[in-house]
């Protein structure tokens, strides 16, 4: 990390250059007005976004956290292509509060499509700025000024200056105008490029710090005893057991059912929390229902009001010729680092570093946990390991916060167990999908007729602290009456075809898992279901299921994707016991065009061989970043496919561990190969979660071509 | 406490811990060697694997007291300038995505070339099986070591 707080203290002060945009003539803007990015209208002040530092270098702020999707090097390549400048003169500040734009949550492939072009503006207009300033001084027009490689001279020769000589201590400030020039892609020398990821170097080398490397002196390791099942509470626990078994504990933290143990060592602090556990109590409340074998006749059972979420046309109910009932268990996030979060209480202010997906609604969260106002509380994020969604990192970080607050002056760091991420983070939801459809003479679908019963897709803090797992602990716990974000169910529930008649309906449910965001949201369990429906109906169409769905799409980057696919399978044999399935979406129905293959064996046992991807993410930031999320995805996505599903007694979770809720190995892992379909005058769209649900469908697909079974219940084994 | 022995990256280390603590938080906690990282607790993960004597075990389930004699390699003493060929496969093929199994895959990687340079596809499956990956990484992890096991 090359920044530091006093950094931070030293540059709030900072000096800026103040720029009228009436100070450069008309014919360098563009011609056309731009549409500036949503984050560049929260922040449009150049200086938001970009410091330049006094070595000539320049410092992005982005208000995104990384993931491991490469958000920095792609933000990086967008600063570097702008300015003109060498990658290794750009770095990426991370989301921090008072520090970085409030770009709320980084979640839904959306930091390529929000920071990466506030980024782009934002140093497209610092450029303009500088462009001037040298102007200025080298006494020469501005169209005479050149830069390159961070040097800026005239063209005529002389002396080159840093950006740093330009403005002499200063920093680029002024509005961000809708009329700033971008370069013009032709002249591209970064962008679309497989530029490598910098922390990858440091990563082979153990030099990349994640949030569960963070040591300060006199840090302090807390654990939390978790209760038996959801919502039990604590009747006794006794702590001089434990101080007998480890004499080091240093503090019991208790908050009504929130226990926690704090010990100067890490081990000792893991075993103060074992002691604890064993000594404690607590009542045993029943889950809503008995087990994960259950849940498909529980959801039917809820009461519900279905939601209309789209109509086209007039449906004919009676003439169905076709249906269908799909079900997707719950699932895991299932970080390989379990969560983890250092927090500080200095007496004056709480300071937390994090791993969240958005600093600034987990300080508002926290703030009103702890109720204490929020200009009081300063979150830093860090890298964490891959969360793919919501999973442990905003609760870890909540625990932290309060013990840290029974214990001030100390860094207290809490280490979620694998047992602990397992069982307490909150789950992608289980999902009911039924679909009924009719096709005309002609093969075509006529009508189509699509519900889904679903709980919600995001139960992220948002500014709310019910939503941390322990506010629900504490003494005068928060609950929540608020049912969620309901709109991720329906994500992707309309099919991307053109049909005539349509009906999708939505119903909620609340589920016995404690339930949240999950790479995709309902997309992956929606996709899975239509692109299943849709190769059924090809079979019985007739047709060939690449011709079925083309005959269905409208839109020409769709085709496109779906062709390539064909194109990247057309020599792939597929012999007896074996089959090819595929299966097309576009995300949310507006972001990137994914179509998927999937060649699998079913005798003996089922063996995922290969998988194909072609992908339209629009514009091209980072052809490998896009490359490795949409490899990376169908992987992950095969085994949630496969394999996965968490289950429960009744009581508790019995997925604990990585021996009762198994994923892929090295062993299951299919070849893949993925084409990028680069669109460079198209908006560059996220690629991080595009594969999740066409991959699953496209593995269904195959296994039905390879046995003739239909699996319609995920998990497949 | 009885001080323990240790000798971590050619270089020895004495630590006053409880006989039951793992090497993991020896390594993390005592000696400040974090690229080491804590998955699972119960060896079923492989993000803790460091070598002991040359062969890759999870230092999660390892406890100090039995660790008199080995020599112990982490990832960070794989190599003096972070040069290892396995370390710059990984680099060359861009392998990781979050990176937080990473230095275990790396450390169960270099440990099967140092035995077996030219280890066969099974082989490579088969050793690496103990060691997952969230992001699914695996076909590069794999495409890694063969890259590496053509520099060994």
């Amino acid at each position: 990390m090359k920044s530091t707080r006093r950094d931070f203290l030293k540059l709030s002060g900072c000096l800026t250059i103040g720029f009228s945009i009436g100070g450069i003539s008309p014919e360098h803007f563009s011609p056309l007005i731009n549409e500036l990015p949503e984050s560049i209208k929260r922040y449009p002040n150049i200086n938001s976004w970009i410091e330049v530092l006094a070595n000539g270098h320049v410092r992005i702020f982005t208000g995104k956290a990384e993931l491991g999707q490469g958000i920095r090097t792609a933000i990086a390549q967008v600063a570097a292509e702008e300015l003109d400048l060498e990658m290794d003169n750009v770095e990426v500040m991370l989301a921090e509060t008072e520090r970085t734009p409030n770009e709320g949550y980084t979640v839904g492939s959306g930091s390529i499509e929000q920071s990466a072009m506030a980024v782009r503006f934002a140093s497209a207009a610092a450029r303009m700025k500088l462009t001037e300033l040298a102007s200025k001084k080298l006494n020469v027009p501005v169209e005479e000024i050149i830069i390159t490689n961070g040097k800026v001279y005239a063209n005529n020769g002389g002396n080159s200056l840093t950006f740093a000589d330009l403005l002499e201590g200063k920093q680029i400030s002024g509005n961000v105008p809708p009329t700033v020039a971008l370069k013009p892609r032709q002249k591209y020398k970064l962008v679309g490029k497989a530029v490598p990821r910098d922390d990858i170097k440091a990563m082979v080398r153990a030099e990349h710090v994640y949030v569960q490397d963070l040591r300060f002196p006199g840090m302090v390791h807390a654990r939390v005893i978790r209760p038996p099942s959801y919502g039990a509470a604590l009747k006794k626990f006794d702590e001089q057991y434990v101080k007998k078994r480890v004499p080091a504990l240093l503090k019991t933290v208790r908050n009504g059912n929130f226990l926690a143990v704090i010990a100067a060592d890490e081990h000792d602090a893991i075993r103060a929390q074992k002691s604890m556990a064993f000594s404690a109590v607590w009542s045993s409340p029943k889950m809503i229902t008995d087990s994960e074998k259950n849940i498909k006749e529980f959801i039917k059972k809820q009461p519900s009001q279905p939601e209309r979420v789209h109509e086209t046309g007039k449906l004919s109910v009676e003439s169905f010729t076709h249906t269908a009932q799909y079900y997707k268990p719950y699932i895991i996030h299932g970080s390989i680092g379990p969560s983890c979060s250092v927090a500080l209480w200095d007496k004056e202010k709480l300071h937390v570093w994090t791993h969240t997906q958005g600093v600034y609604p987990l300080r508002e969260a926290i703030a009103g946990l702890l109720r204490i106002p929020e200009e009081n509380i300063h979150v830093k994020g860090i890298p964490g390991s891959g969360c793919y969604g919501h999973n442990g990192a905003d609760d870890v970080s909540a625990d932290a916060a309060l013990i840290a607050m029974q214990f001030p002056g100390r860094h207290v760091r809490v280490q979620w167990s694998r047992e602990e991420e397992h069982a307490w983070e909150p789950y992608g939801s289980a999902m009911i999908m039924e679909a009924a459809a009719t096709l005309d003479g002609a093969g075509k679908i006529i009508n189509w007729k699509y519900d889904l019963w679903s709980d919600t897709h995001s139960t992220r803090p948002g500014g709310k602290a019910e939503n941390l797992l322990a506010a629900r602990y504490i003494e005068n716990p928060l609950t929540s009456g608020d049912k969620g974000y309901s709109g991720g169910a329906v994500r992707n529930s309309q099919p991307y075809y053109t049909i005539p008649n349509q009906q999708i309906n939505s119903n909620f449910f609340k589920g016995p898992l404690r339930v949240s965001a999950l790479r995709s949201l309902g997309a992956y369990a929606n996709i899975f279901a239509v692109e299943s429906f849709m190769d059924e109906l090809a079979e019985k169409a007739g047709k060939d299921p690449f011709e079925f769905r083309l005959m269905h799409l409208d839109d020409e980057r769709a085709k496109a994707v779906v062709i390539k696919l064909r194109e990247m399978t057309k020599d792939q044999q597929t012999s007896p016991g074996t089959g090819l399935g595929i299966a097309f979406s576009r995300y949310k129905n507006s972001a990137a065009y994914c179509a998927v293959a999937a060649l699998v064996e079913t005798s003996p046992d089922l063996r995922l061989i290969k998988m194909w991807s072609a992908i339209d993410a629009g514009e091209v930031i980072n052809i490998d970043g896009i490359k490795n999320q949409t490899e990376g995805g169908m992987i992950q996505s095969a085994s949630w496919t496969i394999k996965e599903q968490v289950k429960f007694d009744g009581k508790r979770i019995t997925s604990a561990d990585w021996g009762t809720y198994p994923i892929f190995r090295f062993i299951e892992t299919p070849e893949v190969e993925v084409e990028v379909l680069n669109r460079p005058d198209e908006e560059a769209l996220g690629a991080g979660e595009a594969a999740q649900g066409p991959a699953s469908a496209a593995i269904v697909n195959a296994i039905y071509k390879a046995n003739g079974k239909r699996v319609r219940d995920l998990p497949v084994m | 406490m009885p001080g323990y022995q240790l000798k971590i990256n050619g270089k020895s280390f004495t630590v006053d811990v409880a006989s039951d603590t793992p090497l993991l938080w020896v390594l993390r906690d005592h000696l400040n060697l974090v690229g080491t990282k804590y998955g699972c607790g119960i060896a079923s993960c492989g993000a803790c694997t460091v070598h002991m004597n040359g062969t890759a075990v999870k230092s999660c389930m390892l406890p100090v007291s039995g660790l008199a004699n080995a020599e112990i390699t982490t990832i960070e003493g794989l190599s003096e300038n972070g040069d290892h060929p396995v370390q710059l496969a990984w680099e060359e093929v861009d392998v990781a995505q979050c990176g937080y199994c990473q230095a275990g895959q790396i450390m169960t990687a270099s440990a099967l070339l140092k035995k077996n340079p030219k280890p066969t596809e099974q082989e490579i499956v088969k050793t690496m099986h103990g060691n997952i990956c969230r992001c699914g990484a695996y076909h590069r992890i794999r495409e890694a070591v063969k890259l590496a096991s053509t520099k060994i």
